[in-house]
């Protein structure tokens, strides 16, 4: 059936959350409300207040919180309600949650998700449009997974909450309602660490996750048919651990790379694909390693204008595209 | 000075002459399992000793009113004497200072002292504390869950956990009581108040005498023991202990004790604190005061102590020596346990 993207979670929690009673939704505002973005709508009259608990307006114990449940054995997932508002949590999620296993030697462990929905273009200004990836995708130990198709996000929500380690699973705020997609009723699943190709082609690739797949599958079809080359995309869908395997057999195919993100720039999720392009299928590019990301200023302001000038759009994609395919 | 009364448990005043002693055995088995670390450490052996020496009396006396390996126990560094108490061994102890392939809390991994044990439900902690108390309301959190779920106590279990008064001002502390407070989660926050973090006195870290008085802030009781008094110590624990598993929520204990050593071995706490006060100190060391009470009380002999510290003595020899003679980590075990492995 078709569902949008945040449907799409919420038919993930609700299976999870009816397959193990070791499920729970801790966040805030999640309870009665459902969520600010109503992801969690109904869970709470489904199964109860103790196991979908509105959390204080505190980020670092909704995640201490969570870690000390994961260690008791309870699978908890965190509700960080804007992923700008992750940094009092950063703490627990670095130091604690992702160093647990390795600290303890193996012994214990945090299976737990944190969401986060993250992204801007909904004039959520400064502190409700950020992206995180980049951040915490360097932290070993944690898993930092980012849907972009509802068939996707359903299957990956389930494989974090099945997960035996921290999982940061990023939700694009734009996309939750604008992204649909057909859902399979039976089960099926999607691996945390697999990129997917979503489109095939053979002239040149491009990398990207979240909202700016869409731009850039859009951007794709145009340069097919204004200039009749094919680009091949690839979705990320988790950051960390990337799948170097899918990224440097596309590129090595097509010879031309460009990665995308809607985060800025420098520092970006984008270097360090590029640095692994540049190392790992140098012989075969046909150009230089590109990205395309927003710009480098601390966030996104709130006047329509301003965003708009800071998003990236699909005319943004297609011309670096023929850029790219001109060299 | 007690800052919300508590009703005295009838149960935790019955301590029988067996458990003084055996607390006392706990108490001089971490004295001199403590004072051989910083031996091995002055030797060159273990880069680095942190101490629990003057709060044996709060460790030993509130550890010893929890159910290992059903309660949940979170300690900070210094607790030596809880990890004993719990059953952890002088050997497990003496692996970590070595750093041994076969330390439990972490392979080799951390810093001693950062104890850990699956068995005893001892949750593995970091350095800069505070983040164990927002694990402990966690674990307060899951058994509130289960027991809601259920709509009756289905697990008894309570999570303790402690920290110096100098973590009392981390944020974590406060968002970790403030969720305990709000639903009543089985937690007692345990403050081994020794005045000093590192070379800051409490003076200047907070505008109050008493961490527990912050507990009325947070809608549970606080309450100050002497943390030199181990009987003190395990009666206020074994009633809020007692109260956590009613399902009547968490306490704030605040143990008031003394810190006898430098901070850790790289400390030189006579650059911050004079000679006097270092003489004074001395005269609140909980093993002497509790010496002299079992002793007075016909508890404990001469020779029984003599026997006692012999058999310790013996005790340590031989942890030290297996643990010294353990296997250092394979190199090779650096990359493991990021993420789960197959067998985990």
């Amino acid at each position: 059936m078709e569902m949008t993207l945040l449907e799409a979670i919420r038919a993930g929690l609700d299976e999870a959350m009816a397959a193990d009673e070791r499920v729970f939704i801790f966040g805030e505002d999640v309870g009665k409300r459902g969520g600010v973005f109503r992801v969690t709508e109904g869970l709470a009259d489904k199964y109860g207040e103790a196991r979908v608990m509105d959390s204080p307006l505190a980020e670092s114990i909704i995640v201490g919180a969570s870690i000390g449940a994961a260690c008791y054995g309870l699978r908890p997932v965190a509700e960080i309600q804007f992923a700008d508002f992750i940094w009092p949590a950063t703490n627990q999620i670095v130091s604690e949650a992702a160093r647990m296993r390795y600290r303890s030697n193996g012994v214990w462990g945090c299976p737990m998700v944190i969401r986060a929905p993250y992204g801007g273009g909904i004039h959520g200004a400064l502190y409700h449009s950020q992206s995180i990836e980049a951040f915490f995708a360097h932290v070993p130990g944690l898993k930092v997974v980012a849907p972009s198709t509802p068939y996707d996000a359903k299957a990956l929500i389930k494989a974090a909450i099945a997960d035996p380690d921290p999982v940061l699973f990023l939700e694009h705020k734009k996309a939750y309602r604008l992204i649909k997609g057909e859902v399979p009723e039976e089960a099926y699943e999607v691996p945390i660490g697999k990129a997917e190709v979503k489109r095939a082609g053979s002239d040149l690739t491009i990398i990207t996750f979240g909202l700016m797949l869409h731009y850039a599958l859009e951007a794709a079809e145009k340069l097919a048919s204004s200039a009749g080359l094919q680009a091949e995309v690839v979705d990320l869908r988790t950051i960390r651990p990337l799948d170097t395997a899918t990224i440097l057999q596309s590129v090595r195919k097509t010879g031309k790379a460009l990665i995308i993100h809607e985060d800025g720039l420098t520092g970006g999720i984008g270097g360090e694909i590029a640095a692994l392009v540049a190392e790992h299928a140098f012989e075969y590019l046909d150009g230089p390693v590109m990205r395309l990301a927003g710009p480098d200023i601390p966030a996104m302001p709130f006047a329509a204008s301003l965003e708009h000038e800071y998003l990236l759009s699909v005319d943004d994609i297609l011309d670096k595209l023929q850029a790219i395919a001109a060299y | 000075m007690i800052v919300k009364a508590l009703p005295v448990s009838e149960q935790a005043t019955v301590l029988s002459s067996d458990d003084l002693r055996k607390m006392f055995e706990f108490m001089l088995l971490a004295r001199l399992l403590d004072e051989r670390q910083w031996v091995v450490n002055r030797q060159g052996k273990a880069p680095f000793v942190i101490s629990c020496q003057g709060h044996e009396a709060a460790q030993v006396g509130s550890a010893y009113a929890l159910q290992a390996g059903k309660d949940w126990v979170l300690p900070y560094y210094r607790g030596l004497g809880v990890v004993l108490t719990l059953g952890m061994s002088p050997e497990d102890v003496m692996l970590g200072v070595f750093a041994r392939a076969t330390d439990p809390a972490s392979g080799g991994r951390q810093m001693p002292a950062h104890y850990s044990s699956r068995p005893l439900n001892i949750i593995s902690q970091s350095s800069p504390t505070g983040t164990q108390v927002a694990h402990a309301a966690g674990v307060g959190l899951a058994i509130h869950i289960r027991n809601s779920i259920a709509r009756e106590i289905v697990d008894d279990a309570i999570a303790w956990v402690s920290f110096g008064e100098g973590t009392s001002s981390q944020g974590d502390v406060h968002e970790a009581m403030n969720l305990a407070g709000t639903h009543k989660l089985p937690v007692l926050f345990c403050c081994e108040n020794n005045s000093y973090a590192i070379s800051v006195p409490q003076h200047k870290q907070m505008g109050v005498q008493d961490v527990a008085s912050r507990a009325a802030g947070y809608g549970f009781p606080g309450v100050v023991v002497d943390g030199t008094d181990p009987i003190a110590c395990y009666e206020a624990t074994k009633t809020a202990v007692e109260r956590a598993r009613r399902g009547d929520g968490p306490t704030l204990l605040e143990f008031k004790c003394q810190r006898l050593t430098p901070h850790s071995s790289d400390d030189n706490d006579r650059s911050y604190r004079s000679t006097e006060e270092l003489k004074e100190m001395r005269l609140h060391d909980p093993l002497h005061r509790y010496t002299k009470y079992l002793k007075d009380e016909g508890i404990l002999t001469d020779v029984d102590e003599q026997a006692l510290r012999a058999r310790i003595k013996d005790q340590v020899d031989a942890a030290t020596k297996a643990a010294e003679a353990a296997a250092v980590p394979d190199p090779a075990t650096v990359l493991r346990h990021v993420f789960a492995e197959t067998n985990d």
